[in-house]
C-alpha cells in the first residue's frame, strides 16, 4: 500500500544521514578513546612528575610550567593523577566487560542454541542477579571482601554476565533461523561447527558493541565507588577518588573536581557513541547482516 | 486478571528465595570472619570460639541457613552490634527519605522527561528535537554524582541559594525539608531524564504514525485531545516499564545521592554499615532492599495489567 | 448534474520525495462528486488511490507536496486554516479506513471513541451523546449497544469493528464519507453485509460517498460513477452503467477480467494482469499501462494519451487504441 512505501522511503531518507552526522563524531569519539589508551599505556615513561608525590608548600597552585593543570589539596601533582587515574578506569573498565563477556557471551550462545530446560534455568539463575539493585550487591561483597583494584574488577564483571548474556542469547535466537544456520544444520555439521564457524562469528559484534557500552557503564560505576571511598584503596587516584577529594575545595579550587569529571565524561561519552554506532550497524534484528 | 495475578506471585517465591539465599551466601561463604569483625582488637582465640558459638557460627553452613531464614521471616532482622538498634528500627527511620527522594526525583525526571518527548516527537527530524536527543545521549554518560557536584557548585558554592548538605523531617519544617530535597532529588532527575525522554520519543514517533491517530484527525478532534488521549496513553505503558526498569538505578541512584548531601535515608545507612563494618545491618538492609526491589517490578507488571486492556483481558 | 459538485478535486497532483527520487504519487487527477451521489475509484495496489483520499482529507504525510484544489462545500481544503478544517473533518466530511483492527485506538473505549466526535462537533451534554452513541450502534447493525460502549476495540470481531468505525463516520451526519477499502481486511463473508451496510445508510442520510477499493465487482451495483486509477492518473472515468457496457480502457478491462466469476467452470485460471506497476519515481514517456498492454503499439510508448471524452456522456478515457472502437483493437 501506499502508505506501506511512504515509511520504508522514510527510514531510508533518515538513516544515511544520520550516519554521516555521527561519523565525524564517532572519529573524534575513537580519536579520544585512543589518545587516553596511549597515554595511560605510557604513563611511566612520560615526562611528568610522581603522582603521590607531595609538596606541601604548593598545595593547589595554579596552572604552572612545573605542574601543567596546578596540584591538588596535598600538592601532588594533578597531570599526572589524572594520566595515572586513566589507568584504574580503564584496567577496571575493560577488565569487568570482559568477564561479562566471555561468560555471559558463552552462557548466552549455549541457551539461545540449545534451547529446552538447561537454557531456562540459565535464564533464571540470570533473573535472579538481576533482582538484586546492582550497586547494592557491588557494596555488599565489596564490604565483606575488602577493597582492592581486583576485587572490584571481579565484582563488576560477575555483575555484567546477565547483560551480556541476554544479548548473546537473543542474537543467537534471531540467528539461528536464518537460512545459514538452517543450511549447515541440513548438511550435517556437528553442534560445535555451527556454534564455532556458523554463529560466533556473528554474535561477536553485537556483543562487542555491547561491550564499549559496558566500559562506559563500569567506568561510572567505579568513579562512583571511588568517588564514595570504596572503591580503589588510596592513595591510587583515579578519576572518581580525584573528584571525591575535590569536591572538599569546590569555594576554593572548583578545577580539582571538575578537570577529572570532564575527562571521565569525555571518556565515558565516547564509549557510549563508539558503542552505540556499532550497535545500530550491528544489530541482525534490523537486517543488517 | 486474577490468572494473571496468580502466575505472577508465584513466580515472586523462588525469586524472593534466591535474594534470600544469595544475601545469605554473600555474608556467610565469602572470606572474612563476622566474630572477627566484631571483636576486633579484643579477639583472643577464648574469646572468638565464644561469640562464634553464641552466634551459632559453628553450625554447619545449611543449618545456619535455615536458623538464618526462620528469623528473617519472624521479622527478626538482627541487631546492630554498634548501635544496639534493630534493623527494622533503622529501616523505618530512614525509609521515609529515601522514599521521599526518590519520588521527587521520579517527579521531577517525568516531568522533565515527558514534555520534552512529546514536542521532539511532534517535531521529530526538526532541530529543536535533534538538539534534545543530542542532549539527551550526552547527559546519559553524565555519572550521578558529577551532576551532583555540578549542581552543588552552581546552586550551593556560587549563588548560595540551596545548602549543599543536611536535613530536617518533614513534619518538623515541611519548608526546610523540601530545601534539603531539592538538589539532591534533581541529580537524580539529570540522571533519569534522558532515559524516559528517549523511550518515550521513539515510542510516541511510532504511534503518531498509526492509523488511529489520523482517524481521531479525521474527526476533527482538538490537536490537544490527539496528542495527549489518543497518542499518550498508548505510550504510557511504555512509561511503566521504563519506570521499572529504572527502579534498580534509581535505588543506586539515590545511595551516592543521599552520601554526597547527607540525608539520612538507607543509602547512608548502607554505606555507613559498610565503612563501620557493621556486618548485620548490612545484611539485613541489603535484604529487605533487595526483597523490596522485587516487590516493586512485581508491583509494575501489575501496573501493566491496569493500564493495558489487552493484558487485562488475558489476550497477551 | 447541472448543480455545483459538493466535492471537486481540481488538477491535484501529490510528490513524495524519496531516497531514490521524486515519487508522483497522484497526477494531475480531476474528480467531482455531487451531493448524495457515490463515486468509486478502482485501482491496483499503489496506483495513488490511498494517497488521494489522504490529499482530500488533507492527511497526507509532512513530507508530502499536494498540488491543485479540493473543494467541498465552496471551500478550498488545501488552502483552509487548521482550525476551520478541524470543524469540517468528521462533522461533514467523514471517513472509514482500511483496517478496523487498526483504525480504533485500542486503549480507548467504544464509547469514548464515540462520544469523543458527538462532543466536539454538535456539543451534546454526556447524557445526550450516550443515547446517540447507542442509536448509532444500533443503526449500524452492533447488538446490545449499551454494553459495548464500555469495551474495547480488541474484544469485538474485525466485522464489529468496522461497524463501529461507520458508526463513528456516520456520528456527525456528514455530507460527504470515504470509505477506503472498507472491506478488504475483513472475512469474505462479512464484506457485502459491510457494503450493503454503507449503501443503506448512504440512502438514508442522503449524503455523498466515495468507495475507494482494487475490486470492480464492489462498485458495480453499487456506485453512480466510476473512476478507475493507473499510475496516479484517473484513466477512465464513466457513469457505472456505461463503464461496465462500454469500457474503453484497456486496463479496465483486465481489472474486470481479474473478478472470479461465479459461473466460471472449475479450475479455469484467473487471467491476472501481467507484469507490475511502473516504478513511481520513474515515470514512462508514454502511456504507464503500455509495457502490461496487449494492444500496445507504438505511439502508446512515445506520447501520453490524454484523457478525452468518449462518445456517451460523461465516459472519458485516456487511450490510444480503445476498446470497441475503430482505432482500437476490436477485442
Amino acid at each position: 500500500m501506499a502508505t506501506l512505501e511512504l515509511d520504508l522511503a522514510e527510514e531510508a531518507v533518515s538513516a544515511p544521514a544520520k550516519g554521516r552526522r555521527l561519523g565525524m563524531l564517532f572519529w573524534a569519539a575513537t580519536g579520544w578513546i585512543i589518545f587516553v589508551f596511549s597515554v595511560a599505556i605510557f604513563a611511566t615513561m612520560l615526562p611528568i612528575p610522581d603522582p603521590n608525590a607531595m609538596d606541601m608548600l604548593e598545595k593547589r597552585a595554579p596552572f604552572s610550567a612545573a605542574h601543567w593543570l596546578g596540584t591538588d589539596g596535598l600538592g601532588r601533582d594533578e597531570f599526572s593523577r589524572l594520566i595515572y587515574g586513566a589507568r584504574i578506569s580503564l584496567v577496571v573498565g575493560l577488565c569487568a566487560p570482559m568477564i561479562g563477556l566471555t561468560i555471559g557471551g558463552a552462557l548466552g550462545l549455549l541457551s539461545g542454541y540449545f534451547r529446552g530446560r538447561a537454557g531456562s534455568f540459565v535464564v533464571g539463575a540470570m533473573d535472579v542477579l538481576l533482582a538484586f539493585p546492582p550497586l547494592i550487591l557491588v557494596l555488599a561483597v565489596i564490604a565483606f571482601v575488602g577493597q582492592s583494584i581486583l576485587n572490584l574488577t571481579l565484582i563488576l564483571g560477575v555483575l555484567g554476565i546477565p547483560a551480556f548474556m541476554r544479548v548473546a542469547r537473543a542474537t543467537t535466537l534471531t540467528l539461528s533461523r536464518r537460512e545459514f544456520v538452517i543450511a549447515a544444520e541440513a548438511l550435517g555439521a556437528s553442534h560445535a561447527r555451527i556454534l564455532l564457524r556458523e554463529l560466533l562469528p556473528n554474535v561477536i559484534l553485537p556483543l562487542f558493541a555491547f561491550f564499549l557500552l559496558g566500559v562506559a557503564v563500569t567506568i561510572v560505576v567505579e568513579g562512583s565507588l571511588s568517588f564514595l571511598g570504596l572503591g580503589v584503596p588510596p592513595p591510587v587516584s583515579s578519576w572518581g577518588s580525584m573528584i571525591g577529594e575535590g569536591r572538599e575545595s569546590l569555594d576554593v579550587a572548583p578545577r580539582l573536581a571538575f578537570m577529572p569529571a570532564t575527562a571521565m565524561f569525555l571518556t565515558v561519552l565516547s564509549f557510549n557513541l563508539v558503542g552505540d554506532t556499532l550497535r545500530a550497524l550491528t544489530d541482525p534484528r534490523q537486517g543488517a547482516l | 486478571m486474577a490468572f494473571f495475578l496468580a502466575r505472577r506471585l508465584l513466580y515472586l517465591v523462588p525469586v524472593l528465595i534466591a535474594v534470600s539465599l544469595l544475601t545469605f551466601s554473600i555474608s556467610s561463604l565469602l572470606p572474612g570472619d563476622l566474630a572477627m569483625t566484631i571483636l576486633a582488637d579484643q579477639a583472643t582465640p577464648e574469646n572468638l570460639a565464644a561469640l562464634r558459638a553464641d552466634m551459632g557460627l559453628d553450625q554447619p553452613i545449611w543449618k545456619r541457613y535455615f536458623i538464618w531464614l526462620g528469623h528473617m521471616l519472624q521479622g527478626d532482622f538482627g541487631r546492630s552490634f554498634r548501635t544496639g538498634q534493630t534493623v527494622l528500627q533503622a529501616l523505618v527511620e530512614r525509609l521515609p527519605v529515601s522514599i521521599e527522594l526518590m519520588l521527587l526525583a521520579q517527579l521531577g525526571a517525568l516531568s522533565i522527561g515527558v514534555p520534552l518527548a512529546i514536542i521532539c516527537a511532534v517535531r521529530s527530524g526538526g532541530p529543536f528535537d535533534r538538539f534534545m536527543t543530542g542532549t539527551a545521549f550526552a547527559m546519559l554518560s553524565v555519572p550521578t554524582f558529577l551532576s551532583a557536584i555540578l549542581l552543588i557548585y552552581l546552586f550551593a558554592v556560587e549563588l548560595r541559594w540551596l545548602p549543599a548538605t543536611g536535613y530536617v523531617p518533614f513534619a518538623e519544617d515541611p519548608l526546610g525539608n523540601l530545601r534539603f530535597m531539592v538538589l539532591p532529588a534533581m541529580t537524580l532527575a539529570l540522571a533519569e531524564w534522558p532515559g524516559i525522554m528517549r523511550i518515550l520519543r521513539s515510542d510516541m514517533i511510532a504511534t503518531l504514525q498509526e492509523d488511529y491517530i489520523s482517524l481521531a484527525k479525521a474527526k476533527g478532534l482538538k490537536p490537544a485531545r490527539i496528542l495527549f488521549v489518543h497518542a499518550l496513553k498508548p505510550s504510557s505503558l511504555t512509561l511503566v516499564t521504563i519506570t521499572g526498569i529504572n527502579i534498580g538505578r534509581l535505588i543506586g541512584g539515590a545511595l551516592i545521592v543521599e552520601t554526597i548531601f547527607a540525608l539520612p535515608g538507607i543509602g547512608r545507612l548502607l554505606v555507613g554499615a559498610i565503612l563501620t563494618r557493621d556486618l548485620v545491618i548490612l545484611q539485613g538492609v541489603v535484604l529487605l532492599v533487595a526483597a523490596g526491589f522485587v516487590i516493586v517490578n512485581f508491583i509494575v507488571d501489575m501496573l501493566y495489567a491496569v493500564l493495558d486492556p489487552r493484558i487485562r483481558h488475558g489476550h497477551a | 448534474m447541472t448543480e455545483p459538485a459538493l466535492l471537486s478535486v481540481e488538477n491535484v497532483s501529490v510528490n513524495l520525495p524519496t531516497p531514490r527520487g521524486n515519487l508522483r504519487a497522484v497526477d494531475q487527477v480531476d474528480l467531482s462528486v455531487g451531493a448524495g451521489r457515490t463515486l468509486g475509484i478502482v485501482g491496483e495496489s499503489g496506483c495513488g488511490k490511498t494517497m488521494l483520499s489522504r490529499a482530500i482529507l488533507q492527511l497526507l504525510p509532512k513530507k508530502a507536496m499536494l498540488s491543485g484544489r479540493v473543494m467541498f462545500d465552496g471551500e478550498d481544503l488545501v488552502r483552509l486554516d487548521r482550525e476551520r478544517l478541524r470543524k469540517l473533518r468528521g462533522r461533514s466530511l467523514a471517513v472509514v479506513f482500511q483496517d478496523p483492527m487498526t483504525s480504533l485506538n485500542p486503549v480507548l473505549t467504544i464509547g469514548t471513541q464515540l462520544i469523543e466526535t458527538l462532543q466536539e462537533h454538535l456539543e451534546l451534554d454526556g447524557v445526550a451523546a450516550k443515547m446517540r452513541s447507542i442509536e448509532l450502534l444500533a443503526a449500524v447493525g452492533i447488538p446490545a449497544p449499551e454494553q459495548r460502549l464500555m469495551q474495547y476495540p480488541h474484544q469485538l470481531s474485525g466485522g464489529m469493528r468496522q461497524r463501529v468505525a461507520i458508526a463513528i463516520a456516520l456520528s456527525c451526519e456528514p455530507k460527504l464519507l470515504i470509505a477506503d477499502e472498507p472491506t478488504t481486511a475483513l472475512d469474505v463473508t462479512i464484506q457485502a453485509q459491510i457494503l450493503d451496510l454503507l449503501a443503506r445508510e448512504q440512502r438514508r442520510r442522503h449524503m455523498a460517498m466515495i468507495i475507494i477499493t482494487h475490486d470492480l465487482g464492489v462498485v458495480a451495483g453499487r456506485t453512480d460513477e466510476v473512476a478507475v486509477m493507473y499510475a496516479g492518473r484517473v484513466v477512465e472515468r464513466a457513469p457505472t452503467p456505461d463503464l461496465f457496457k462500454r469500457m474503453r480502457m484497456p486496463y479496465t478491462e483486465a481489472l474486470l477480467a481479474a473478478i472470479p466469476k461465479i459461473d466460471a467452470k472449475p479450475h479455469t485460471p484467473l487471467p491476472a494482469i501481467s507484469g507490475r506497476p511502473p516504478d513511481p519515481t520513474r515515470p514512462l514517456k508514454g502511456c504507464s499501462f503500455s509495457p502490461r498492454c496487449k494492444y500496445a503499439w507504438a505511439q502508446c510508448q512515445i506520447e501520453k494519451p490524454p484523457l478525452a471524452d468518449a462518445d456517451s456522456p460523461g465516459h472519458q478515457y485516456a487511450c490510444f487504441r480503445p476498446l470497441n472502437t475503430e482505432a482500437g483493437a476490436s477485442a
